[in-house]
């Protein structure tokens, strides 16, 4: 039991700071914390940069870029990033595909993708919800069926985040509709998003923006070097990314951020002929969200140092129940601050109404969705139910 | 940071646990326990001195064990596990603690070797009748002639007020509040105990010209090195709500195992299930929190907030989890027959005894400006 980071985890500590503060381009760091929606080419050069300093995959293997971090290490460095504002390494690319392909791909598909994927040269996108298919994934009726050399897949996905600049998708399909438990029929397949047969169709969400998609696939002919490791065991290899995508998933760094810009767009506000900052009611609602926020931070602490051999502590689940919701609260808390500058959204230039502001209810409506997705807030109660509590 | 208890604290846990296994191994032992004075059992209390648990934070040279906060932690988790009504964190971490801060050579000598072989109970007489949680006193007063100080007025609430053999109480001298020893037959004191809602014992004090010793030296205003040791009973009384809390918890999923209503055990609800689900996360968020203040006493950082900030996610915690556990039980959960009702009624006495999540809430809210964000790794 000890508090203090030992000097070593202090220095690299120190050492991400100074590299995400200084050496990542300050107009996309302004766009991450102003919640403006980055551009491809920005999502691009972010994860170029990280890559080059050998930051964008420190949790691959060493052969494929990674950097042999202890689980603190890559707490730290997750958070630093999201504090200093950086845009994450593309998380399809980095926590979902990257790591399946470096576990369970072939040596011509991990020499082929990897080096790729790291550098954000290819951008991938996931296949997996479909429209009756959501927190009940295994029910997927997406079909590949085999035809000579190829797989040819027919059906349709849904909530593809930023499908839009996709170059490839990783894709759950069926591929034996008899297997005696539904599991076990599913395979894990990759393709372009340009193969004759792949249509895109954008989904408009309630902030306005576009950031997820339909796609839909017609008689899809995929080669079959293109299917990751056994035939049938794709459940697996989902469960494996799915494990992954829940770690970090709490974004406690960036929650920070949004408590501490709300303190500080509060002291711009009267309220009651003194700065909102001011107000008792305000200041308690930040110390419990703060306080709220350290329990996460330190809970995450504690998973991270006791996660051992690649498998998450049992608690995992509650960072992401606890992270989503008060990233959720952290968005509502901004709505509150901005009052009735909450309601004016998208009044462009020309206007008093600060940015923050404007974007403040297009942002909590949107965050919605992190209860949402990721494993549903339902379903990681069922889990701690079920896996913790023995229920 | 780290996180995990090293081989000896796992054995101290251990031992711990063994001793008060067997001298509550069910909640009936604890009820006949907590039904006569003085509301604990002497003989579990020699047990855990002999255990060298009465001096484990203190210094070997005052006759202790010079163990620290991580130790003492680890013994008031396994006192909330089952309820064990003895009190170590009001004698040993706050009355023995503001002697072992503040005592003289001779008053450590003398106060704390007792204390630690099991002979002189002290307890901590600062509540007053009209104030809450303050560090400083109000209703008595010291007064001094000719070298010897007496002490007239009255504590109220005073845990363990009436069997303590030894009272350290705090009153107004000269304009600042100062601490002072004053033993339990001394002249002019006045002790009528009484039963607390979770069996504890409790003692309403007066003072009329009784003989006190000051504690420590010098003139100078003591009010600081209270607020001190009640954080460190703070966290130290959060690690015993944990222990309880972890105990409502498993003993409500197991419940809801076996209970069955309409052909089927409760465990087949969702609607349970989740709020069992609820429990669990309050639970390892306080306790991610607790012990990380505990790592702040141990490391000497600013203990006072850290305290606060372990108070409010305990308390928090603390209520959700011990009204929960009596809901998902059912009528149950509100006899006195039945365990759970009391790690309730324990868990709220412990959320009264030194400040309230509303109250450390209102502490935390005043600093709020001064920081831009909270960073638990430099406190």
């Amino acid at each position: 039991m000890r508090l203090q980071l030992s000097p070593e985890d202090q220095s690299f500590r120190d050492e991400m700071r100074t590299f995400f503060t200084t050496q990542v381009p300050e107009s996309i760091r302004e766009a991450v914390a102003a919640h403006r929606e980055l551009t491809k080419e920005q999502f691009v050069e972010a994860q170029r940069g990280l890559n080059a300093a050998g930051l964008a995959v420190p949790h691959w293997p060493v052969e494929w870029g990674g950097r042999d971090w202890t689980p603190l290490q890559r707490h730290i460095w997750r958070e630093e990033m999201q504090l200093a504002a950086v845009p994450e390494p593309l998380a399809f690319n980095t926590s979902m595909i990257g790591p399946v392909i470096a576990t369970f791909g072939s040596q011509e598909q991990k020499e082929r993708f990897l080096p790729a994927t790291a550098n954000l040269d290819i951008w991938w996108c996931q296949g997996f919800s479909e429209p009756d298919a959501g927190s009940d994934l295994a029910s997927l009726r997406t079909t590949a069926v085999r035809d000579g050399d190829d797989w040819v897949v027919n059906g349709q996905k849904t909530w593809t985040t930023l499908g839009q600049h996709a170059d490839w998708i990783f894709c759950l399909v069926r591929t034996d509709p008899t297997a005696e438990k539904r599991q076990r029929g599913i395979s894990l397949l990759l393709f372009p998003m340009d193969t004759p047969g792949v249509t895109l169709r954008p989904i408009e969400l309630l902030d306005g923006g576009f950031e997820v998609n339909e796609v839909f696939f017609e008689d899809v002919r995929v080669p079959s070097e293109n299917l990751v490791g056994e035939e049938n065991r794709g459940w697996d290899y989902a469960k494996f990314l799915l494990g992954n995508e829940r770690v970090g998933i709490a974004r406690i760094g960036s929650t920070k951020r949004m408590l501490a810009d709300a303190k500080s767009h509060a002291r711009q506000i009267t309220s009651g002929g003194a700065p909102l900052a001011e107000d008792p009611f305000f200041r308690a609602r930040i110390a419990e969200l703060e306080n709220e926020l350290l329990a996460l931070e330190l809970t995450a602490l504690r998973v991270v140092a006791n996660s051992v051999g690649g498998k998450p502590h049992p608690a995992s689940s509650v960072l992401k129940l606890r992270g989503s919701e008060l990233q959720q609260a952290a968005t509502e808390l901004l709505v509150d601050v901005a009052g009735p500058l909450s309601v004016p959204s998208f009044t462009g230039d020309g206007s008093d109404v600060p940015e923050w502001a404007q974007v403040s209810t297009p942002s909590y409506l949107n965050y919605r969705k992190v209860s949402i997705y990721g494993g549903s807030n339902e379903v990681q109660r069922t889990i701690i139910a079920g896996s913790i509590l023995g229920l | 940071m780290e996180f995990s208890y090293d081989d000896e604290q796992n054995g101290l846990r251990e031992a711990v646990s063994g001793l008060l296994a067997r001298a509550y191994s069910d909640s009936e032992q604890r009820r006949r326990v907590v039904a006569t004075d003085p509301g604990f059992d002497e003989k579990t209390w020699s047990r855990l001195a002999e255990m060298g648990l009465l001096g484990l934070p203190f210094a070997e040279a005052d006759g202790g064990m010079g163990a620290g906060p991580v130790e003492v932690s680890i013994v008031a988790e396994e006192i909330g596990r089952v309820l064990a009504p003895e009190p170590f964190v009001e004698a040993v971490v706050l009355a023995g603690g503001l002697v072992s801060d503040l005592g003289t050579d001779a008053q450590r000598a003398e106060v704390l070797g007792a204390l630690a072989e099991g002979t002189l109970l002290p307890a901590f007489a600062h509540a007053e009748v009209g104030t809450r949680w303050e560090p400083s006193a109000r209703a008595v007063t010291a007064t001094e002639d000719g070298g010897s100080w007496t002490l007239t007025g009255v504590k109220e609430p005073v845990p363990n007020g009436a069997r303590a053999d030894l009272l350290v109480v705090s009153a107004v001298a000269e304009g600042v509040t100062r601490l002072f020893l004053v033993q339990g037959d001394a002249a002019g004191l006045t002790r009528t105990g009484h039963r607390n809602h979770d069996g504890t014992r409790s003692a309403r004090v007066e003072f009329a010209g009784t003989p006190a010793q000051p504690l420590g030296e010098g003139a100078g205003d003591q009010a600081a090195a209270i607020e001190k040791a009640q954080a460190r009973a703070r966290v130290a009384y959060g690690h015993e709500a944990l222990g309880a809390m972890e105990t409502a918890l498993t003993t409500t999923a197991e419940y809801l195992k076996t209970r069955k209503q309409f052909g089927v055990p409760l465990s087949k609800f969702q609607a349970l299930t989740f709020r069992a689900a609820d429990m669990y996360v309050s639970l390892e968020l306080a306790r991610s929190t607790v012990m990380w203040a505990t790592l702040v006493v141990d490391a000497d950082g600013d203990v006072v907030a850290a305290a606060d900030r372990a108070r409010l996610q305990a308390s928090r915690a603390s209520r959700h989890i011990g009204k929960e556990a009596i809901q998902l039980h059912g009528g149950i959960g509100v006899t006195a027959e039945y365990s759970v009702g009391h790690y309730t009624s324990r868990l709220t006495a412990l959320d009264h005894l030194l400040g309230d999540g509303d109250w450390a809430l209102a502490r935390l809210s005043r600093t709020v400006g001064e920081h831009e964000t909270v960073d638990p790794l430099r406190s």
